[in-house]
């Protein structure tokens, strides 16, 4: 027999500006499920909870080099939250990439990042040298 | 040269290019100010995202939130001065600054200050030790690697657990420098909690609540730093001693409003200003963290907003203050902002607890205001509206916040 | 060629003496900058000289080297600041000390003092604590930046056809058809006629490389606080009565509006142990809040640090020829600063005429003023906007503090600075009170523009002191 062990947690959701403290009781079995949820104000809340728990995603934001711009970093961002668990490996990727001035804001940089869907985007202005 | 304009504006960071955007829009003519060559302040090099979802509903990183405010004040005739340098602010409404065309003057009819803060510094701490290269507050360390392409570090140690340091903890981590933990005097985190989350526990940095800095060790370069943990009192607890082999200390230990150069106003140690954002000295209004240090760039764009509107209206005579009430911090309250209202204008109340709370309720008297507020604590700013009211007995309001239950 | 060995503020000033006679004079420092061991970090005071133990050396030089900086200031263009000193009675006890320190000026010969009365003294330091009865007050004492008349003898030298050199540390020295071989660290070797030992904390280890022994050294550690520009505390230099050992703990004003809250004075093993201490600080502040209670050590502190004195067992400095040409110049405790200039006079005037008998004759076409570096925010408008005219930079903030220009800053890297430190103490950029966190990373950048170095080889003052490891993406 499987012994289903429930866990706690305080979950900050950060769908909207009010930031919901939540407080999960949740099953930790091969299917998490929440048992009891209490200070989301809204049903996204439990959504980003239920993620939270199980597969917690995060938008990247890093920068990319820059060749021959008026400053040499370009900073990008995920157009969506990826998977926390790639995070090394899509900071690796970008790590390894360069771009050349000028770059404008919105500039796809890295297309559908190691499939997951989401681009790597510029978000800042670099005016060539 | 002279100039001569409706409203001058002091530092263009989000506060001020909201500021100089909104006095535009209310009919004034403006000039901007800003001493770096690149307007957006603490934004260019703020790359994390989390920037903008009150003030345009949208998750934004720093840089995103400033050009979004540059390409509205772009399609304005808003006068920017970059690289350019106030060095004194007169009584007779007179702005003498410089830059590389030389000395000038401009006479205005009012003034907006959004000169924003500086990060306080290690040093003026007093903690013992050698005097080492490798202590950088977290704003010059990010500078460095955000905009500069400079890696400051191999291995780090963060004191202080506010915002730009538990960003700085994750940045500095995933740039490959080993973060060795986050050291925070108080026994609660100083930033947001999702910061806490997102930062720290995502990457398992550690947290060392009630510890301090007790000593700074190295040949030139820093190579140790002391740590100690705190007892309820402050004081430290003899053999909790803990040795961390890092090559810098990065530091989040506090912002400090800059109120230069104008020296006639009543600071405290920020500009000291009402609901109109209006400060002692009729025709200079401030606005964002050179008043008080605000957890988002949304409240001081805000702020500025509304500067910038009475600013102008000021200036054409439009907007007088006729009585001033006071506001007065009652029990368990740190800040309060602003310290003044004019009645017959609309107030955002800005006011940070003194201490932890379960469940606090935070009164407003004798306008029998009340809100809940859960989990209050000093490091998360509530913010309550007020609006306008007639009551002319009423010479003092008192904010205060209790435990409820 | 004259070689000095030491670019402190003794040093620099023995080596412009000299220079003044001989065109071929070379200023040897071993750190990266002029003015950085012991004359970076001491209480930057002009003594009165009123209570040096009568008959000593240090009594002899320190007066004179008082008047001397009327001088100095104007030829070398510095600030000094005659703002006065005053040693404070605290209680009964202490009003005979002050008769005391009134039977030594008389016997020291110096006469500019006056015995102030309590409300004398509350009408010109009203923040003093209330137990303050009565001072000992000298108004030819005050305060210089001791870096900057070094930085600025080393230019006049420099100017004057000498050269200066940093980095420089000597480790042998050779004798050769009656001159000195010196070999230093860096593998380069000059050979020297007459040699002027004046290495501060080394001076007793320089002594040993040509065979002469002069009293041991011992580093004297002395703690300090930096309080802000906030609050005027003092207006002149306050002293507590002083003990057999040292002049105790005082609160000084800074040339540039900031205070100085120390020194303590505890011997230390290393002459590199300039680290701060737990109990050190403590007690600056326990002793100078009973001098100025209101000090405010939570709020208003910018930095603190320490500085070592070179202390030798005869508290008296130690200045006379060694075995042939050489002059040992150790032992420059407190008042060294003070009597820097009178040393120079007492080196080159005595020692080298006289004691050594080598004829000097002035320089025809010696230059005796420097010209000050530019700090704009000092000057007027006027002269401040033509400058921007020929040379925009100097219309560009980039210490905001301290308000130093881009301008300045170019002008401290061509004179020569190449460390950040160097840069600070030439231009006072990343002084104030964001201790450089807006600038330094400017400054750095400037440098690596200038002069063509990486940032990663940028330091910010000694060996080892690197500020950027690598980039962050290398392409």
């Amino acid at each position: 027999m499987n012994l289903v062990e429930y866990k706690k947690k305080k979950i900050i959701c950060t769908n909207c500006p009010l930031g919901c403290k939540i407080n999960l009781v949740y099953a930790d079995a091969d299917e998490v499920e929440i048992i009891e949820a209490q200070g989301n104000r809204c049903k996204r809340g439990l959504e980003f909870a239920k993620q939270e728990i199980t597969d917690p995603l995060r938008v990247v934001v890093t920068s990319v080099r820059v060749e021959d711009g008026e400053i040499p970093m370009a900073s990008v961002r995920s157009d969506k939250p990826v998977p926390l668990r790639l995070m090394e490996e899509i900071m690796g990727v970008i790590r390894q990439t360069k771009v050349s001035a000028p770059v404008k804001r919105g500039d796809i940089i890295i297309e559908n990042v190691l499939n997951t869907g989401a681009n790597i985007i510029s978000t800042r202005t670099v005016n060539k040298k | 040269m002279r100039y001569e304009t409706d409203v001058v504006v002091i530092g263009a960071g989000g506060g001020g290019m909201a500021a100089a955007l909104s006095a535009y829009k209310s009919g004034a003519d403006v000039i901007l100010i800003e001493r770096e060559e690149e307007a957006g302040g603490v934004l260019n090099q703020c790359i994390h995202n989390g920037f903008g979802l009150h003030y345009y509903k949208k998750d934004l990183t720093g840089p995103e939130f400033k050009e979004t405010l540059q390409e509205e004040l772009e399609k304005t005739n808003v006068r920017v001065l970059k690289g350019t340098f106030v060095l004194d602010v007169s009584r007779d409404k007179r702005i003498t600054f410089v830059n590389s065309d030389g000395i000038h003057e401009i006479k205005t009819k009012a003034l907006v200050m959004t000169t924003g803060a500086r990060e306080r510094h290690f040093n003026s701490l007093g903690i013992p030790g050698d005097r080492v290269s490798g202590i950088f507050t977290a704003g010059v360390a990010q500078k460095y690697i955000n905009l500069q392409n400079l890696k400051p570090a191999n291995s780090a140690l963060i004191v202080g657990s506010g915002d730009i340091g538990l960003i700085m903890a994750r940045r500095l981590h995933l740039e490959g420098i080993e973060v060795k933990g986050v050291v925070e005097i108080l026994p609660y985190p100083g930033g947001l909690e999702r910061n806490v989350q997102q930062c720290l526990r995502d990457y398992d940095i550690p947290l060392y609540l009630s510890h301090s800095v007790t000593r700074v060790e190295g040949k030139n370069r820093l190579s140790k730093v002391y740590v100690s943990q705190l007892d309820g009192t402050g004081n430290i607890i003899p053999n909790s001693e803990k040795v961390f082999e890092v090559d810098a200390l990065i530091t989040s230990v506090g912002l400090i409003p800059s109120v230069k150069p104008v020296e006639f106003v009543k600071t405290g140690p920020g500009f000291i200003t009402s609901n109109t954002n209006q400060t002692t000295e009729d025709w200079i209004f401030a606005a964002g963290n050179c008043t008080v240090i605000f957890d988002l760039v949304d409240y001081v764009a805000r702020e500025g907003e509304k500067a910038g509107k009475y600013a102008a209206l000021y200036a054409k005579d439009e907007y007088i203050s006729q009585e001033k009430i006071t506001i007065k911090k009652g029990k368990n309250i740190n800040i309060i902002h602003p310290s003044y209202i004019d009645p017959n204008q609309a107030t955002k109340l800005y006011i940070r607890v003194s201490r932890v709370f379960q469940k606090a309720e935070i009164t407003i008297e004798p306008l029998g205001i009340k809100i809940i507020e859960e989990e209050a604590r000093p490091s998360e700013m509530v913010e309550i509206q007020i609006k306008p009211f007639k009551d002319n007995l009423c010479k003092e309001i008192e904010v205060s916040a209790h435990e409820l239950g | 060629m004259v070689a000095v060995i030491g670019g402190g503020i003794v040093g620099s000033l023995i080596a412009r003496e000299i220079n003044k006679y001989v065109e071929d004079v070379y200023l040897f420092e071993a750190k990266n900058g002029i003015g950085t061991g012991v004359t970076k970090a001491n209480s930057g005071i002009l003594h009165g000289g009123y209570d040096d133990p009568p008959g000593s050396l240090r009594a002899q030089l320190c007066y004179k080297g008082n008047r001397l900086y009327d001088e100095i200031s104007r030829e070398l263009s510095i600030e000094v600041k005659r703002i006065g000193s005053h040693v404070v009675a605290l209680d009964e006890s202490e009003l005979a000390v002050i008769d005391e320190l009134e039977e030594k000026a008389t016997r020291n010969n110096v006469k500019e003092y006056r015995i102030l009365n309590r409300d004398e003294l509350f009408e010109m330091e009203p923040n003093l604590s209330e137990n303050a009865l009565s001072s000992f007050y000298c108004p030819i004492a005050g305060i210089t930046e001791p870096w900057e008349v070094a930085i600025q003898a080393a230019r006049s030298i420099e100017l004057n056809g000498g050269r200066v050199f940093k980095g420089k540390r000597l480790v042998e020295v050779a004798k050769k058809d009656g001159k000195f071989e010196l070999s230093f660290e860096d593998g380069s070797t000059y050979t020297a006629d007459l040699v002027i030992n004046a290495a501060g904390l080394y001076a007793d280890e320089v002594a040993k490389l040509f065979g002469d022994d002069v009293p041991k050294i011992f580093p004297i550690k002395g703690e300090y606080f930096l309080l802000g520009k906030d609050v005027r505390y003092v207006n002149s230099v306050i002293f507590p009565m002083p003990s057999e050992l040292t002049k105790g703990c005082l609160v000084i004003p800074t040339v540039d509006g900031g205070f100085l809250a120390g020194p303590t004075a505890h011997g230390v093993q290393s002459k590199q142990d300039f680290s701060t201490t737990r109990d050190g600080l403590a007690e600056v502040k326990e002793k100078t809040l009973k001098l100025i209670p209101s000090l405010d050590f939570s709020r208003n502190v910018v930095k603190t640090f320490a500085g070592l004195r070179p202390e030798s067992g005869g508290k008296d400095f130690y200045i006379d020829v060694g075995t042939d040409n050489v002059i040992h110049v150790s032992g420059i405790r407190s008042p060294g600063l003070t009597a820097a200039p009178a040393i120079a006079k007492y080196v080159t005037e005595y020692l080298i005429e006289e004691k050594l008998h080598i004829n000097l004759e002035k320089r025809q076409n010696y230059i005796e003023h420097v010209e000050k570096v530019s700090h704009f925010v000092e000057t007027d408008f006027d002269y401040w906007s033509k400058a921007i005219e020929e040379d925009p930079e100097a219309g560009q903030i980039i210490c905001f503090c301290n308000k130093v220009t881009k301008q300045e800053i170019k002008e401290a890297i061509r004179n020569g600075a190449r460390t950040i430190d160097e840069v600070k103490f030439a231009t006072r950029a990343s002084f104030g009170e964001c201790q450089g966190s807006s600038c330094t990373s400017k400054i750095l950048k400037i440098i690596c523009d200038e002069t063509g170095l990486r940032p990663q080889d940028v330091l910010l003052n000694e060996k080892g002191s690197w500020i950027i490891d690598s980039e962050v993406r290398s392409i």
